[in-house]
């Protein structure tokens, strides 16, 4: 019992030792900086941080990944320093964060594809259009759209087996924007996984089996699984189905299951000049870090553009001061 | 005769059942297990322990994380073992047994069926905004105390409704006060299964990584915390994050983390196994 309590008084001073100690710390680049949302951005926002300590070791930068609906409820509170997030940011997540006299700038800092794929014993199919997945996608193909020669008659009597992330995941809700045509709006009966790694082991083992997921979870199980390529039916934007990789993502000719993925940055931190620094640290090292975690970059025209965008808002928000 | 056959048979069937059901239990644990060693010893190594997190799967290593869980069911163990042993304490041996009484206690019992998660919902919201703790240490493990508390409670009060009631009696009646003979009498000779209460407490602790997500457990955390104001990530949240990231060498990294989170339950319930040791050699009757 002594002992615990010498323990927590201990503590107590420990405590307030630390948190009146916390503010001094503007001189030569140490610092902290709190990042947090989107679970899909965290592996980036990790690569970038990862290489930012080797040029700056004293500033701390710490990557959490609570999503970007759960990350935005932070940064609006300036909570947070920089936001990933899967989604451009909602309405409502605008107007909390004007509420709290938090400013903004959102930038595009590289793109997620979305891969269908069948099992490669499947030998018929050959490609896919965006109606057709609409048609065994959408709420309506629920208990309805269960076999193959349903969606073309050529192909075979066989029943169809499907597999997609969960509904809390952010490749859901794109898949379903994109595809459907409402957020969210999809079939039930399919097998739903929030780990992609699962979708890709049914996939694998199941020759009837149809799903999509991150391009990123394709590339890595590549011979395990068979891509199919996607014809968006939009002629101005080439004829026929296109493949999914870096090149199309990139140049947005694979569309519609291409998404992009952003940071946002908080006005508040910007007096900070580590998050200054870190936040041009991401945009110079985005095209050769973006891949590396299975992600597609911009090209280097679009960071040029964002630079430029984010020298105005540094501009604009460190002259007020 | 033919009376006891029948008994017979049914105490062998009971038997043989019993054995099967724990069978499939212990094969589930053994498969789980020499899956998980297979995969991950080959990995674990010094290096793995002491590096930091890393987005490339040969590099990364478990060591904030590791300090995270150390520092996490330190301070847990300091803010719930004292609260959760004197609460049951006065609800065993003062509280009086009344309408109150009775329903504290159903509530206690339903508490530690909540979903860890909502514990995270009320950490983010008292411990994080109300106190300002932000994402620290403190936060995390102040809410993992309030989850374990319900059962450390409820254990430490079978553990003290399991000492019999003459030993009160006898203290009372050669003159100690009632502290005394709680302090001296009740607490020593329920100190055995109060422990293994704990021990059981703290391990469902260690594993918890939804609510400390939502409490503000970061996953990238490239340094060890130094105090309990810092930021930090836990060993199930490193191993989450890398079971679904989409490269394989990730999944074995996970596996060696879980053999890692594995040794530090086992030496954490080591130090109070062998201090319940030492307590029963201790007591002398």
């Amino acid at each position: 019992m002594k002992i615990i309590v010498k323990l927590s008084m201990l503590l107590m001073v420990v405590l307030l030792a630390t948190s009146c100690g916390n503010k001094s710390k503007q001189n030569t680049l140490k610092g902290q900086i709190l990042i947090d949302g989107s679970s899909t951005v965290f592996p980036l926002s990790e690569a970038v941080a990862e290489e930012f300590r080797h040029t700056y070791p004293q500033v701390k930068v710490s990557v959490g990944e609570s999503g970007t609906g759960g990350g935005f409820k932070k940064f609006s509170r300036a909570e947070t320093d920089i936001n990933d997030a899967s989604r451009a940011i909602r309405e409502e997540e605008i107007a909390a964060c004007k509420e709290n006299g938090v400013d903004f700038l959102e930038l595009e800092v590289a793109y997620d594809g979305m891969v269908v794929v069948v099992n490669p014993r499947n030998t018929w199919v050959k490609d896919l259009k965006v109606s057709e997945l609409k048609k065994i996608w959408a709420p309506e193909a629920q208990g309805k759209i269960m076999k193959w020669n349903q969606i073309r008659p050529e192909w075979p009597d066989k029943e169809i087996h499907l597999y997609g992330p969960g509904t809390a995941s952010g490749t859901f809700d794109y898949f379903t924007e994109a595809i459907v045509g409402k957020a969210k709006s999809s079939r039930g009966d399919y097998t739903a996984s929030e780990d992609d790694n699962v979708l890709v082991q049914g996939v694998a083992s199941d020759e009837l089996a149809l799903g999509y997921f991150g391009l990123a979870y394709y590339e890595n199980n590549k011979d395990k699984l068979k891509v199919v390529p996607i014809d968006d039916e939009n002629p101005a934007n080439g004829e026929g189905a296109t493949y999914p990789d870096a090149k199309t993502v990139q140049n947005k000719t694979y569309a519609p299951l291409s998404r992009p993925l952003f940071i946002y940055i908080n006005s508040k931190s910007l007096v900070r000049p580590e998050v200054q620094a870190f936040v041009e640290f991401y945009l110079d090292n985005c095209i050769a870090l973006a891949p590396q975690v299975g992600y597609v970059s911009l090209d280097s025209t679009a960071y040029k553009i964002a630079k430029d965008q984010w020298n105005e808002f540094l501009q604009k928000h460190t002259q007020k001061q | 005769m033919k009376y006891n056959l029948t008994k017979k048979i049914y105490d062998r069937t009971f038997q043989v059942i019993g054995l099967i059901t724990i069978s499939i239990a212990l094969l589930m644990l053994v498969i789980f297990l020499v899956s998980i060693f297979k995969m991950g010893i080959p990995r674990l190594s010094w290096d793995f322990i002491t590096s930091l997190p890393s987005r490339f799967p040969e590099k990364a290593g478990i060591y904030t994380a590791m300090m995270g869980t150390i520092w996490l069911m330190v301070l847990t163990a300091i803010f719930a073992i004292p609260i959760g042993v004197m609460g049951a304490i006065y609800l065993e041996e003062y509280g009086k047994k009344n309408r109150f009484s009775h329903l504290l206690e159903k509530n206690i019992a339903n508490l530690s069926g909540v979903p860890s998660v909502i514990y995270g919902i009320l950490g983010l919201e008292l411990f994080a905004r109300t106190l300002a703790l932000g994402n620290s240490l403190l936060t995390g493990s102040l809410t993992l105390s309030l989850l374990i508390l319900p059962v450390i409670i409820v254990s430490t009060r079978e553990a003290l409704k399991a000492i019999p009631n003459s030993l009160r009696e006898g203290s009372y009646a050669l003159g100690a006060t009632k502290w005394q003979t709680i302090y001296r009498l009740i607490l020593p000779a329920a100190a055995g299964n109060i422990l293994t209460g704990i021990i059981l407490a703290l391990s469902r602790a260690i594993g918890e990584a939804a609510p400390l997500i939502v409490a503000g457990a970061l996953v990238y955390v490239p340094f060890a915390p130094t105090n309990p104001m810092d930021e930090y990530s836990a060993l199930p949240i490193q191993i989450f994050n890398w079971i679904s990231r989409p490269q394989a060498a990730f999944a074995i990294n996970a596996a060696a983390g879980i053999i890692v989170l594995l040794v530090v339950t086992f030496l954490l319930n080591g130090f109070a196994i062998a201090y319940r040791y030492r307590l029963k050699k201790k007591q002398k009757w």
